[in-house]
Formats: structure tokens, C-alpha cells, sequence
């Protein structure tokens, strides 16, 4: 049919856009990270005595450690919350409070990540600071993104239990099974592919995250030795020093930012494996 | 069905319009540049640029046909390329040296630094020393600068800022040499974190501590070699940790390039100078 023909060509350019937009960036990173990465041995990457990249000091793996501890630090505060917000809506909660506690969720979604940074640098630093200077910590940067992770989780978490169907959960009760047999045996099951999505989409961004995370973190160069020492992530790293660097160092932050997408594209590729074996 | 199909299809039509239009704005702007008939290039301090940046567009703004383009590469750029005949007028964030007196300088503003500490902090001064000993780790507690005996939280700027660069200097230290425990980019979140913290040092562009002292934030500016600091102690020249920046010429400036100077030291920039935290200079 001509409007099926006119649809698919639409719909495929459409998809070679966005496609061509990804690889644009990718090249635009590598062009642009170039001169350091044939100039310098990328071994400096990894044993340069620290970053001072004015002085020649090139070690982003303390970066690399920031980032993925502020992430992970906040997944396992955030994906367990978010779960049991979900299972609150869809199973606990009477239905008046379920929405008025879903509207809650999304409008904490809505919240732009710099209000959170400037609630975490004002608020939340100080506070921590008090208790165990100087307050700007991994600890402040986890728990940051944590509240900005958490309704990403959630939200899902309910668009796949909500998406059960319903002779699943009607089958469950006919057998006789608990509430709660029913949501650990059917219910979280059913929705596992769904939640793990949510999950991967979450921690992407937990990763990528800049601001909020470049204003509670402390931004010091270091591998933390506990969560109340500051760190940097890679994203802050770029955002801290990109408007003012020139030569070498620019290029050097462009492979900070190449270091962040490599990140982004082994956990896509982490949840492609994992959906694969699920399937196998 | 064919809603959708339709809706869809005036979503692409829309997008496709946007992006060739944004293309086709790409293809001409150098073009339209090129038609200019002055041009005028500046080049040197990325602390000096962003400000002539400013004051640039509102030159062109004010006289047509006249394009400026500002270019970034440090002060010493800015030196080689004004003797080199390669830009009009060099930007320099320092005073000239005495190997360059064959230059022309013109001072456009003053960049100050003060050192900034919670309102609660009994400490009111510091001297060059102590500072340095601060910042490098060698005194970890405020009692040994007669403070309180509370463990000092050291605020240090991001690398590549001005204001890193000018405190370095003052210090005499290498950045490597500094023991931060946070470390900040503007200056809107450097007074942020020392006012959240009864027990931090930071550094700001003066500027942008006194506005924010004016305003009630529970900051206090300390006096440095004991000179208070203020815009005021900018301006005269009796702050210490400050410098001028400056535009510099190869030879005594005339034309477009002696109106552009003259604009740029007008009080018609003050307001842009402000903007960028720093300190007009004196008009004469």
C-alpha cells in the first residue's frame, strides 16, 4: 500500500537519523580527543601520578572509581526503594493513596538535576559536614542520585507490574497464594525483564549525571577511602574544567567524555546479554 | 489509523524543516560574516577574553559593519601575535613586562581574589605564609592561625581558572602542591560551600564575595598581608592578590582599533566588567 511504503521510508529515515546523530558523536568525540590519543601513550591514562593536566598529569582512573562508585552507590540505595514503591502502587496501596503517591513519584521525576544539586550543596553537604567534615563526599553525590534515580526505578517498576496480566494474578489467588506469595512468585517474575530495563536506564543516567553530582561530590581527585571523602566523576570532570582548557587538556577532557560513553555502551551492552540469556 | 499516519508524518515534516533550516543557518553565517567590511582581531589571556567577548558583541552592535573576533591562547600568545602584525590588539592578564615596554597597554579592568571564610570563623586576617601553609596541608587546624581548634576544610578551584592561576602565583606553589578537600568552578558555588561550612577557606573573585556580603551571606573576606579586601583596595593597588588586564597594541593605536580600546575603558562597559566579577579600572 502507498501509505504502508510512505510510512516505512519515513519511519526508516527516521531511524538512520538517530542513528547517524550517535555515530556523529562518537566521531566528534574521537576527532577531538585525537591529538592525545596518538600524542600520548594511553598507558598515561592509567599510571600518570594524578590529574593536574596543566603540569602533564593525565590519571583519569581515580575519575573512572568516582563515577562508578557514585553510580553503583546509588543503585543499591535506589533500585530496592523504587521496587517497593512500585509494589506499594500496584498491590498495597488503596487506590486513592496509589495515585496520589504515583503523582508524587512523577513530579519527583519532573525535578531538574540542579534544583537537586542545589538542595545537596545547601542543604545536604552542611548537614553530613557537621557530623564528618567536609560534608562534600561520595556520601552527599550518592545520596543525590539516589532521589534522582529513585522515581526513574520506580516508575518503571510499575509500568511492568501494572502490565501483568491479570489471569496471571486471578490464577494466583484461585490457588490460594498470599499476597505476597503472589507478588515474589508471579508478579516480580512476570515483570523482571521490564524492572531490569529500568534499572539499566537508571544507572545510565546515574552515570552521566553532572551537575547535581559536580556540586555535592567535592570534585578532589582521589580514590576515596571512605564514603565521606570527596571524589570526582568523569562527567563533573568535563563540566569543571572544559570552558577554560585549551590545547592538550581539551583534548584530554574530549577522552574523559569517550571514557564515559565506552561506560554507557558496556552497560547497554551488560542488559543485551543478559536479556539474550534470558531468552536462550 | 491514518491519524496517526498523518500526524506523524507533519511531526517529520516539521522536524525535517527545523533541521535544514538550522543547516542552512550554519552555511551562512560565514558568509555573511565575510561581507564585513572592518575587521578587527584580538587575541591572548582566556581570563581577559570572555569579558572583551562581551564588550566586543556590544561594539559591533553599536557600529555597523565592523566584526570583531575574539580568539583564546594565553597572554603570551597574545604578546607574540600583536608583534607579529598577526592580531590588532593582544589581551594580557598582567601588567607588561619589562622586556615588552616597546607594547602599548591599556588597562581595562582589575582582577582581585579574596579569601573567603564562614562569618563564624574568629579568624580575621591571614599573611602569605599561612596561607600557603594552608593550602598545601601544612596546617590542617584553625587553632594554629588562631582559630578554633576544628580541622580546616581547604577550597580549591577547579584547573584552568584565572582565579587558580592568579592564587598560584601569589602562593608561589604549584597546583599538584595544593591539598584540596573540595573542589569548586564559579564562584557562585565556592561562597555556597563556605557558607555551608563553618570550617572552610575558599577563594572568589572579590567582586562576587563583597556583592554577596552585602547581601547577608555569612561570609567574611579576609584581610591578606594586612590589606582589607575590597573592590576599593582593587582599584588603588594596595590589595595584594590582584592584577590588571590589560589590551595591548604594537604601536600607539589609531582608527577602529584606538575606538575600540576606547570603548572598552568607557563606563558604558562597566556594567559587562561587573558582570564578569571584575573591577572597572580607574578612567584615567
Amino acid at each position: 500500500m502507498q501509505t504502508d511504503r510512505l510510512l516505512t521510508g519515513v519511519l526508516r529515515a527516521g531511524a538512520v537519523l538517530a542513528a547517524l546523530v550517535m555515530l556523529l558523536i562518537l566521531c566528534f568525540l574521537l576527532l577531538e580527543s585525537w591529538p592525545v590519543l596518538t600524542g600520548l601513550s594511553v598507558f598515561r591514562f592509567l599510571t600518570d601520578a594524578s590529574w593536574h593536566p596543566l603540569e602533564g598529569a593525565y590519571n583519569l582512573m581515580p575519575m573512572l572509581a568516582g563515577t562508578l562508585l557514585a553510580s553503583i552507590g546509588a543503585l543499591i540505595l535506589a533500585v530496592p526503594l523504587g521496587i517497593a514503591s512500585a509494589l506499594f502502587i500496584v498491590f498495597f496501596a488503596p487506590l486513592h493513596l496509589a495515585s496520589i503517591y504515583k503523582r508524587l513519584i512523577e513530579l519527583l521525576a519532573g525535578i531538574p538535576s540542579v534544583v537537586f544539586g542545589f538542595w545537596g550543596l545547601t542543604t545536604l553537604a552542611p548537614l553530613i559536614g557537621e557530623w564528618q567534615p567536609p560534608g562534600a563526599s561520595l556520601l552527599a553525590g550518592v545520596l543525590v542520585l539516589t532521589l534522582m534515580i529513585l522515581p526513574m526505578i520506580t516508575i518503571t517498576a510499575y509500568t511492568a507490574l501494572a502490565a501483568v496480566p491479570k489471569e496471571l494474578l486471578q490464577n494466583a489467588s484461585a490457588l490460594g497464594l498470599s499476597r505476597w506469595g503472589t507478588v515474589r512468585g508471579v508478579a516480580l517474575p512476570a515483570a523482571r525483564t521490564g524492572i531490569t530495563a529500568g534499572v539499566i536506564l537508571a544507572a545510565a543516567r546515574a552515570l552521566g549525571e553532572t551537575m547535581a553530582v559536580l556540586m555535592v561530590a567535592g570534585n578532589v581527585v582521589q580514590y576515596p577511602e571512605s564514603v565521606f571523602d570527596p571524589v570526582r566523576t568523569l562527567a563533573a570532570n568535563i563540566a569543571l574544567e572544559m570552558a577554560y582548557a585549551m590545547g592538550d587538556h581539551r583534548s584530554v577532557l574530549f577522552v574523559s567524555g569517550l571514557l564515559l560513553m565506552l561506560l554507557v555502551m558496556v552497560l547497554s551492552a551488560m542488559a543485551g546479554l543478559l536479556e539474550k540469556r534470558r531468552y536462550a | 489509523m491514518v491519524k496517526i499516519i498523518v500526524f506523524s508524518l507533519t511531526s517529520r515534516f516539521v522536524i525535517a524543516t527545523t533541521v535544514i533550516t538550522f543547516c542552512g543557518l550554519i552555511w551562512t553565517v560565514p558568509t555573511a560574516a565575510n561581507a564585513g567590511s572592518q575587521r578587527l582581531v584580538l587575541t591572548g589571556s582566556s581570563t581577559v577574553a570572555p569579558l572583551i567577548n562581551e564588550i566586543a558583541r556590544r561594539f559591533e552592535a553599536q557600529s555597523s559593519g565592523v566584526r570583531i573576533d575574539v580568539q583564546t591562547g594565553g597572554s603570551s600568545r597574545g604578546v607574540n601575535d600583536v608583534r607579529k602584525n598577526i592580531a590588532d590588539i593582544g589581551m594580557i592578564s598582567r601588567a607588561l613586562k619589562t622586556d615588552e615596554k616597546d607594547l602599548h597597554a591599556f588597562t581595562v579592568a582589575l582582577d582581585g581574589i579574596s579569601l573567603i571564610v564562614h562569618a563564624d570563623n574568629p579568624v580575621t586576617a591571614l599573611g602569605r605564609q599561612q596561607i600557603a601553609d594552608i593550602f598545601t596541608g601544612n596546617v590542617s587546624r584553625w587553632r594554629a592561625v588562631g582559630g578554633t581548634d576544628a580541622r580546616i576544610t581547604v577550597v580549591n578551584k577547579a584547573e584552568g581558572r584565572s582565579t587558580l592561576e592568579l592564587f598560584l602565583e601569589y602562593l608561589q606553589v604549584k597546583n599538584s602542591a595544593i591539598k584540596p578537600h573540595i573542589i569548586i568552578g564559579d564562584n557562585a558555588q565556592g561562597i555556597k560551600t563556605v557558607t555551608g561550612n563553618r570550617n572552610a577557606i575558599g577563594y572568589v573573585s572579590i567582586g562576587a564575595a563583597e556583592y554577596e556580603v552585602q547581601r547577608g551571606a555569612s561570609l567574611r573576606l579576609l584581610a591578606l598581608d594586612g590589606v582589607e579586601a575590597s573592590v576599593e583596595n582593587v582599584r588603588n593597588g594596595t590589595f595584594p592578590l590582584s592584577r590588571p588586564l590589560n589590551l595591548i597594541t604594537a604601536s600607539e593605536p589609531n582608527g577602529l582599533v584606538r575606538e575600540f580600546i576606547r570603548f572598552a575603558q568607557s563606563p558604558q562597559v562597566h556594567d559587562l566588567i561587573e558582570a564578569q566579577y571584575f573591577v572597572p579600572a580607574d578612567a584615567n
